[in-house]
């Protein structure tokens, strides 16, 4: 196959209506391998919930989902998760009552096959701290291992969550707004960990720092109400005036 | 190496405690400490509040009752047979409830509760309104004549810690983590590629089986099954044990059945006897209004503030 038609993930005609409102409509998506791929657009535009129909928390109106040339328009979330798409969301999703070392392990221990195992002493399981600590270790949370997660300040949360779905080693990872209520300082650790974990991974994400999306990102596709307004490098979609256009229209 | 030293203290009081206190008052304490810490395991750590509970206490006392009483089992059988049943109940009623959540869980499962408890009502072999009376006791381990009520005590006991020591093993295990996880972040758990609705089942399935012990064993000891054990006043007040104890902990269930019980059976005995629900209601209120993490609860966390 040639390398620049390798498409890992493809959308088409996707919709999504609620109650006579169409907040997707007829998107058609198409991610390069092994790329870094940014969803922008001004709030409200539909990049959540493109999300949420891509991992099927939500179920499209119309339209139809392929992973690997295999159509997944009716797979169920925890199956698109153990295929290898693993999402992130855009308010910080994190396990408070457990530590930061246990929050990794839960994503670690699926692994094991003895999730169902009530009989089973938690010791088990301390045979994957090493790999938490490292994972940890990664996203700059080594002196927190232990910490109870509900105490961890905004940007050291996800951190964590972008550790616990690297924890699953998806194929895929699905990230919303990674950078977003961080500081300077974190912002630039978070994009220097995207570029780090892109290495035989695809990425699509979703990110308002347009300074995130012009370093990292190969493809950009934005939308504008529901639907794709234009595609394509950060350079040619930042001198596209409709984009500019859809940008003021939001500030006004 | 404190805890271990705490649970043999512990250990010893239980094992001294009938040549003290009245021995079937003790077993009823052990009975509903049971049921409660089972609940617990649904509603503490499974984030689910059922209101149909006393199905599966009740349900199980009728088996246990008919398994001993009309087929003459012997005593260890049938109480299996009782947890067995109430076991495949829950997991009837587990299946059409799981997916809901919050307030439609807790209307399913009263429903369906409901219905159980018509159908004992109507059903031949549980005795109506009169109840499955004289259920044999019988031998434990074929040895120890059960009708002498400290033999009774004591294998009741080992019927109980061997409950507590599941619960508390499941809530510390593999599963436990997945469950905590899910009560934690649902859409979070999910996306790591966990079916929620499984692990929930199996809490579920769990936590009835246990109950059903806990309804096995009591029939046991008062060779009765009655209507009131699967009375949604039973679904009730096992609510209110696990709050009034404190919500997801190990020993809080435990704590509250005990006090329940205890108020209960020294109101019933005075003049106050008409008021007990009035009691409980008020109880129940000041917990919700006040002291959330219930007497366990609190507890812990006063004596982490202070040291
Ligand atoms: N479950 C829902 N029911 C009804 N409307 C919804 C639902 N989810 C989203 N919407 C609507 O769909 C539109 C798109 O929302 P979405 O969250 O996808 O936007 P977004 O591009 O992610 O915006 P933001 O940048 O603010 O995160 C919004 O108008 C929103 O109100
Ligand atoms: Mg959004």
């Amino acid at each position: 196959m040639n390398k620049t038609d390798d498409f890992i993930l493809e959308t088409r005609g996707l919709t999504k209506e609620f109650k006579g409102f169409t907040a997707v409509s007829e998107v058609d998506l198409r991610i390069r391998r092994h790329t870094i791929h940014a969803l922008i657009g001004p709030n409200g535009a539909g990049k959540t919930t493109v999300f949420n129909l891509l991992t099927k928390f939500l179920t499209p109106t119309r339209g139809t989902i392929a992973f690997n040339g295999r159509d997944i328009t009716a797979a169920k979330p925890a199956e698109i998760s153990r295929m290898g798409v693993v999402r992130s969301f855009q308010i910080s999703a994190v396990f408070p009552h457990m530590t930061a070392r246990e929050n990794v392990r839960v994503a670690l221990q699926r692994k094991l096959g003895t999730s169902f195992h009530f009989w089973r002493s938690e010791r088990s399981l301390h045979k994957l701290n090493d790999r938490a600590d490292e994972l940890l270790a990664m996203v700059g949370l080594e002196r927190f291992t232990d910490a109870v997660v509900a105490d961890l300040p905004y940007g050291r949360k996800r951190a964590l969550e972008i550790a616990t779905t690297l924890a699953l080693d998806p194929e895929m990872m699905l990230l919303d707004e990674p950078t977003q209520g961080m500081g300077r300082e974190d912002v630039e650790l978070v994009t220097q960990l995207i570029r780090k974990v892109s290495a035989n991974r695809t990425i699509l994400m979703v990110e308002h720092n347009l300074g995130v999306v012009s370093t990292l990102c190969d493809a950009i596709t934005v939308l504008q109400r529901g639907a794709v307004l234009t595609e394509g490098t950060y350079a040619e979609v930042s001198a596209d005036p409709r984009v500019k256009e859809a940008y003021m229209g939001k500030a006004a | 190496m404190k805890k271990t030293f705490g649970y043999l203290i512990l250990l010893a009081l239980a094992l001294a405690a009938p040549f003290v206190v009245y021995p079937v008052l003790l077993m009823k304490l052990l009975c509903f400490a049971l049921f409660a810490s089972a609940f617990n395991l649904i509603l503490g750590y499974g984030g689910l509040l059922s209101f149909g509970h006393a199905a599966f206490f009740g349900g199980a006392a009728y088996f246990t009752g008919h398994a001993l009483k009309a087929w003459g089992l012997p005593t260890e059988l049938g109480i299996l047979a009782g947890t067995a049943g109430a076991g495949l109940l829950g997991l009837a009623i587990g299946l059409l409830a799981i997916r809901r959540q919050g307030i439609y869980f807790a209307m399913i499962t009263l429903a369906m509760a409901q219905m159980a408890y018509f159908f004992f009502i109507s059903a031949p072999f549980t005795g109506g309104e009169n109840g499955l009376q004289g259920v044999p006791r019988g031998m434990a381990l074929g040895m120890f004549d059960l009708s002498n009520d400290r033999t009774m005590y004591f294998f009741v006991l080992a019927i109980c810690l061997g409950g507590f020591l599941l619960i508390a093993r499941a809530v510390h295990s593999p599963f436990g983590q997945v469950l905590g996880a899910i009560r934690d972040n649902e859409d979070r758990a999910r996306s790591l590629g966990y079916d929620i609705e499984r692990y929930k089942l199996l809490a579920f399935v769990l936590s009835a089986t246990l109950a059903g012990l806990a309804g096995a064993t009591k029939t046991v000891v008062f060779q009765l099954a009655s209507l009131s054990d699967a009375h949604w006043h039973m679904s009730g007040e096992v609510v209110l044990m696990t709050l009034l104890g404190g919500l997801g902990t190990i020993a809080g269930p435990a704590v509250g059945a005990s006090i329940i019980i205890a108020l209960q059976n020294y109101l019933a005995s005075g003049p106050f006897a008409a008021w007990v629900p009035v009691v409980l209601g008020v109880i129940f209120v000041t917990c919700v209004l006040s002291f959330r993490r219930g007497v366990v609860g609190e507890l812990r966390a006063f004596i982490r503030r202070s040291f």
